[in-house]
């Protein structure tokens, strides 16, 4: 038994938040580790701190001990942590294109030409020896089981062939002890991803290499994991042998969180009312955030929730219905077809649209709160308009007090700039200018993102009350508590297909579920 | 060495096919005999291929064109000047200015690296610009200093500027030209070989551009030139890999003003006078428009690009206000033409590179 | 108060404020040195009158999301193109004036619609493609100089020779049509009354462009090409539309330049106009990506008081005539600056 990697105690707060709360586990050689956790959880703060990212460093550090071989490390740079033999299979491929597969595995790593006059000359003017460049990449290609030509360019390969060159290119690393793999089966077809599980499994236990699995892919870590290490909000849940536990029971402990407040007024229910929109085969291009041919009905004066795991789609549906993505499918407004890929249209028809995006989407960042909040309404409806047909300052300015009263915008008055704003400010002004335009049917992204509390207290408390007036409300968010708090019914998107609609009061097992499907 | 790039596509060849015709319209109305032109063109070859050939690294490392030559040309008019002023001539004297470019020209190519690093995704609009600004030290520094901040020795080539409160004639800053009979041809006719048919071959030069192609097919073997060509590709990928990017950029924009610089120098020996305010101005642009013209891209070009682009675009030069001479008596329409031609063939490269760049 | 000035100050930049106070010292020193103070600022005045509406063409562009427009060249060939038809037809006076306007902005509108569609396709790029459109547009109608059928004996060669001459002298068509009109003088200073009515008729004209719909479209595009999709504006389509006016104010702007001036200069002059233009509008306080009406106004009388100021003061120190080295040198060290200064922004 040799313990390759150690942590004990790891926390890290990132400006006072707390982000990881005494995170503890052991890696020993050949073993497979499952990292699992809802977005938020923590993982990815824990791999920052693992390689030494230069985030870490800039705010501050953490707390607690990594220990590699035993001995205590605390890498000031990714690259300090490769050399002693952490590697990292990312999510979007490190590949360049343009250039050969050989040289892609053996970059910044490649071996050097002693002969005849390099001798003589400084390392980086010695020629590369293109030989061995190729026997390496070949050899390393062979160890993940992949038969492909080194000398080939990368441009053209299949998104399973780039995973793998990815793989090989940290086994090639001599001393490679580590080796992390952030959710890898999420753009892999099923085959693809059974061989690439195959190829893990060959590395922990014939090469001895200590593997840490990140997914959300509960069916792959019951299949490939020795251990199970359970993240939620920062803290350690636990670690656990992977047969101890079910998928059920994976679930449970991933989401698991008290819901407390319902809906207080009983209603009719959703399913018996009108549909405002009714979507059928509905199709969302947005990179990371694809929706493949949903089906979905949203009735008349509900809120709906869309949940789901990061890059799982859940964003795409409000983008496409917006306008932003390229969507395609069927689409009925209110009776009639609705138009896609027209964003004036859909704002005419009486759309809102928040976008998840507050800052690149969401506010002109240099022009006042004034200009901010009635954009929309000015633009797409012509309201505050003078006869000349200019904008007019008064009326603006005027409803724009009356918007940051209603809304309690801390702010200087009308005319500050709203990137002075805080977060929760700013995101209080996208809203103003949204309902402004008075919609029929508002679609809301991640409403309380980066929003300190009292922001995200008044935030949705309009959102129910303006839902109270008669607006239809489609609610995306990452946060399931949120969701679950505030909606009437959720669906949750996987692998961008809806693969659950559920009540909020539906136990964390099926939505722990529902989101891993 | 591969010759040619694997696969030609129809754009690749497009440029290139467009100034074969063009060219061979302008040789075939230049009215002037073959031998002419051979000679012409041999020695524009001698004259302005190591400028070009200075252009290769930025473009491999992701800089793109590197507008901002300009300034190697003046490290090179610097040293030429001084060592002109200092008495040293023949080949010895080439020698000691393309030493003494080197100081110049390494300090300038830092500087704008630095600049580069700051502007990155306008590289080229700032290396225009600070040749412009350049320009304008340049005349404050030669046109006022010379004579007045520092010495010149030699008093004739000061210009006459009234006479001081004494009633002493006063001299200082350059004039406009200066005569480097000194060293002219110092290169050109360094090893002294047969003219077959009588064409002047510029030996000497041609061995040093041979060098310098030499230099840069192994230079893209090195480490350094792998890592460069890492990052010409993909910035973002080459850093994570841990490739210090931001450096090699420096390093590859000091070795393009340095040579550049080497290659002004070339060009004026050749030349045998220096224009003092005005014979860096156009080096710039007119190397950028050889190199375009022979289809190598923002993003792509080779050694054989520079060779066979300066063939092209100087044939053009040479024999576009010959043939409007012919064609519209009238040789300012061909000048006037061969401009046109070089800002035109520019201004679709940058074009289709944005364009292209945008698709990706 | 104070806070709020030093903010201000600040925000205006150092190399601004270098440069101002290198006006005011140039100013004292002309004082000093007993020059004709009513005709410096006479001149200054002229030249902001002349100026000042190729300075305000940018504004359009740098709001409008296609940055400093690099590609002036291109509406000053159409302001040219404008002027020389009404005088190969001897059209004089406020009827040529009017004349070459109108032809001037009619092909103003067609040139700046085909840049923008260009523009469109080269987005990230557009400072560097718009500055070779420019050179291209410039060198091409060099030839078009040469072979293009004008025959008034006023505008082409004397004897001989083919085509337009460089430079066409304005005295029988409208010299000075603007700058005379209602112009006076007080303490020796000439007011060139109507140019400088006319910049500020401009200015105001666009800055209540700004605050209509279609203004306000534009500048929310150039603010944020994202929120504006998502407002329901096409963000490809008004950036053509901020191409065309600041295209069309170009190509007025040199017509008025030209009548003050009094000539038409044709052939490579039009070449490096764009640079001291966009100078001007940095100096006034600008950035590549932001510019408001009082940075044209500013940068304008900044820039031009300077020139004015700077040549014969510098000249009288010194004893030779460094104005055009010190132009080089401001004109683009404060493009550079501004280049350098804003971090890159990679499409």
């Amino acid at each position: 038994m040799s313990l390759v990697l150690e942590l004990k105690n790891i926390s890290k707060s990132y400006n006072g938040n707390p982000v990881l709360k005494g995170i503890s586990f052991a890696l020993q050689k050949g073993e497979v580790r499952a990292v699992i956790g809802e977005n938020g959880a923590g993982k990815s703060t824990l791999m920052n701190i693992i390689f030494g990212m230069p985030v870490i460093h800039q705010s501050g550090g953490f707390e607690g001990e990594c220990l590699i071989d035993g001995h205590v490390v605390n890498f000031q740079k990714p690259q300090h942590a490769m050399a002693a033999g952490l590697g990292m299979v990312h999510q979007e491929f490190m590949l360049i294109p343009g250039l050969k597969v050989s040289e892609n595995i053996k970059l910044n790593r490649e071996p050097l030409s002693s002969k005849s006059f390099n001798r003589f000359l400084p390392g980086k003017l010695k020629v590369i020896d293109n030989e061995q460049i190729h026997k390496d990449s070949l050899k390393a290609l062979q160890k993940v089981g992949m038969d492909l030509d080194p000398d080939q360019l990368i441009k053209g390969l299949s998104v399973g062939h780039l995973q793998f060159i990815e793989i090989a290119r940290e086994v090639d690393h001599q001393n490679l002890k580590v080796l992390v793999f952030d959710e890898p089966t999420a753009v892999l077809t099923e085959s693809e991803a059974s061989q690439l599980l195959n190829t893990i499994r060959h590395l922990a236990k014939d090469l001895g290499i200590a593997v840490l699995f990140i997914s959300h892919r509960l069916d792959e870590v019951k299949e490939i994991a020795d251990t199970v290490t359970v993240l939620r909000d920062g803290e350690l849940i636990g670690n656990y042998r992977c047969e101890d536990l079910d998928k059920k029971e994976m679930a449970r402990l991933m989401v698991g969180r008290a819901v407390n407040i319902r809906r207080d007024q009983e209603q009719e229910s959703p399913n018996a009312r009108q549909n405002i929109m009714t979507l059928k085969n509905f199709s969302v291009r947005m990179p990371g955030e694809n929706l493949q041919d949903i089906d979905l009905e949203i009735k008349q004066g509900e809120i709906l929730g869309i949940g789901g795991l990061a890059g799982q789609g859940k964003l795409g549906l409000a983008n496409g219905i917006a306008g932003l993505m390229p969507a395609s499918g069927n689409v009925i407004f209110e009776g009639q077809a609705f138009s896609l890929n027209d964003p004036k249209q859909a704002l005419q028809n009486g759309l809102g649209f928040l976008s998840e995006d507050r800052k690149q989407t969401g506010l002109l960042l240099d022009e006042s709160i004034t200009h901010n909040i009635c954009f929309t309404a000015s633009h797409v409806l012509g309201r505050f308009q003078n006869r000349f047909g200019l904008f007019d300052q008064k009326q603006g300015k005027e409803w724009a007090q009356k918007m940051i009263k209603d809304f309690d915008i801390r702010c200087t008055g009308p005319e500050q700039h709203t990137r002075r704003l805080s977060g929760g400010n700013q995101q209080k002004v996208c809203l103003a200018r949204v309902i402004t335009a008075n919609p029929k049917l508002l679609f809301v992204s991640e409403p309380t993102r980066g929003v300190d509390i009292g922001a995200k207290k008044i935030i949705l408390d309009f959102l129910r009350s303006l839902n109270q007036q008669g607006v239809t409300v489609v609610l995306t968010s990452s946060e399931l508590s949120e969701l679950r708090v505030l909606c009437d019914r959720i669906a949750i998107v996987a692998s961008g297909k809806i693969s659950e609609i559920l009540l909020p009061e539906d136990s964390d097992e099926r939505f722990g579920l529902a989101m891993a499907a | 060495m591969r010759l040619f790039p694997k696969k030609f596509s129809v754009r690749d060849l497009a440029v290139p096919l467009l100034f074969v015709l063009l060219c061979l319209v302008g040789v075939v109305y230049s009215g002037q005999p073959a031998s002419f032109l051979i000679n012409a063109i041999v020695e524009r070859l001698g004259r302005n291929s190591f400028l070009v050939i200075s252009l290769i690294i930025p473009i491999i490392a992701g800089i793109g064109l590197n507008f901002s030559i300009v300034l190697g040309a003046m490290a090179a008019q610097i040293a030429l000047i001084f060592t002109i002023d200092w008495g040293f001539s023949g080949i010895g004297g080439l020698g000691f200015a393309f030493l003494l470019s080197v100081l110049p020209a390494t300090v300038f190519g830092f500087l704008i690296g630095k600049l580069f690093n700051r502007a990155k995704g306008r590289e080229m609009v700032t290396g225009l610009i600070t040749g412009f600004f350049s320009n304008g030290i340049y005349q404050l520094i030669f046109l006022f200093g010379a004579g007045a901040v520092f010495p010149i020795l030699n008093a004739d080539s000061l210009l006459p500027r009234g006479v001081d409160e004494n009633g002493v004639a006063r001299f200082f800053g350059l004039r406009n030209t200066i005569d480097l009979s000194a060293v002219q041809y110092a290169l050109d006719d360094l090893i002294a070989l047969p003219r077959p048919q009588g064409i002047v071959i510029p030996y000497g030069t041609f061995l040093v551009i041979a060098l310098a192609c030499l230099f840069v097919w192994y230079f893209r073997k090195t480490k350094l030139g792998q890592e460069m060509k890492a990052m010409g590709h993909d910035q973002h990928v080459a850093e994570v890999a841990g490739i210090n990017v931001n450096r090699n950029r420096i390093v590859a924009t000091i070795i393009s003003t340095v040579m550049a610089a080497w290659g002004q120098i070339i060009f004026l020996q050749n030349i045998g006078t220096i224009n003092t305010y005005n014979s860096h101005e156009q080096v710039g642009m007119f190397a950028i428009a050889a190199l375009l013209v022979s289809g190598a891209s923002v993003s792509k070009a080779s050694v054989w690009n520079a060779l066979f682009g300066t063939f092209l675009f100087h044939t053009l030069f040479i024999t576009s206000p010959l043939a409007g001479n012919q064609l519209f008596g009238e040789a300012q329409l061909g000048e006037y033409f061969r401009v046109f031609v070089a800002y035109g063939v520019i201004a679709v490269a940058l074009a289709l590179h944005a364009w292209k760049g945008k698709k990706n | 108060m104070q806070k709020k000035i030093l903010k201000q100050f600040i925000e205006f930049g150092i190399a601004r404020s270098i440069i101002v106070l290198f006006v005011i010292v140039l100013f004292i020193l002309a004082i000093l040195k007993d020059m004709q103070i009513a005709e410096l600022i006479s001149d200054s005045l002229a030249r902001i009158g002349r100026n000042g509406i190729l300075v305000l063409a940018l504004l359009p562009g740098v709001r409008g999301g296609i940055g400093l427009n690099f590609g002036l060249p291109l509406g000053i060939i159409c302001g040219l193109i404008g002027m020389l038809v009404g005088m190969e037809f001897d059209w004089t006076g406020l009827s040529g004036f009017v004349s070459a306007l109108s032809i001037a902005g009619g092909l103003g509108v067609l040139a700046g619609w085909g840049y923008g569609v260009l523009l469109n396709k080269v987005k990230g790029q557009e400072m560097m493609v718009g500055t070779y459109v420019g050179f291209s547009i410039v060198s091409f109608m060099c030839l078009l100089w040469l072979l293009l059928p004008f025959s008034n004996p006023k505008l082409i060669w004397a004897l001989g020779g083919k085509g337009l001459r460089v430079t066409i002298s304005l005295a029988d068509y409208y010299p000075k049509i603007l700058d005379d009109f209602l112009s006076f003088s007080i303490f020796n200073v000439t007011i060139p009354f109507g140019s400088l009515l006319f910049f500020v008729l401009f200015c105001f004209f666009v800055s209540l462009f700004f605050r209509s719909r279609w203004g306000r479209a534009i500048a929310a595009t150039g603010a944020n090409a994202q929120f504006a999709k998502a407002n329901g504006i096409n963000p490809n389509q008004t950036r053509v539309w901020s191409a065309v006016l600041s295209t069309v104010l170009a190509a007025i702007g040199i017509v008025v330049y030209n009548q003050s001036f009094g000539f038409v200069q044709l052939y490579t002059a039009p070449l490096l106009m764009a640079f001291p233009i966009i100078a001007c509008l940095l100096i006034g306080g600008a950035e590549v990506g932001r510019a408001t009406i009082t940075h044209v106004i500013l940068g304008t009388v900044i820039f031009q008081t300077l020139l004015t100021i700077a040549l014969p003061v510098t000249s009288a120190f010194i004893g030779g005539d460094i104005s055009e080295t010190a132009r080089i040198i401001i004109s683009n060290g404060i493009i550079l600056y501004a280049l350098a200064g804003v971090k890159g922004k990679t499409a």
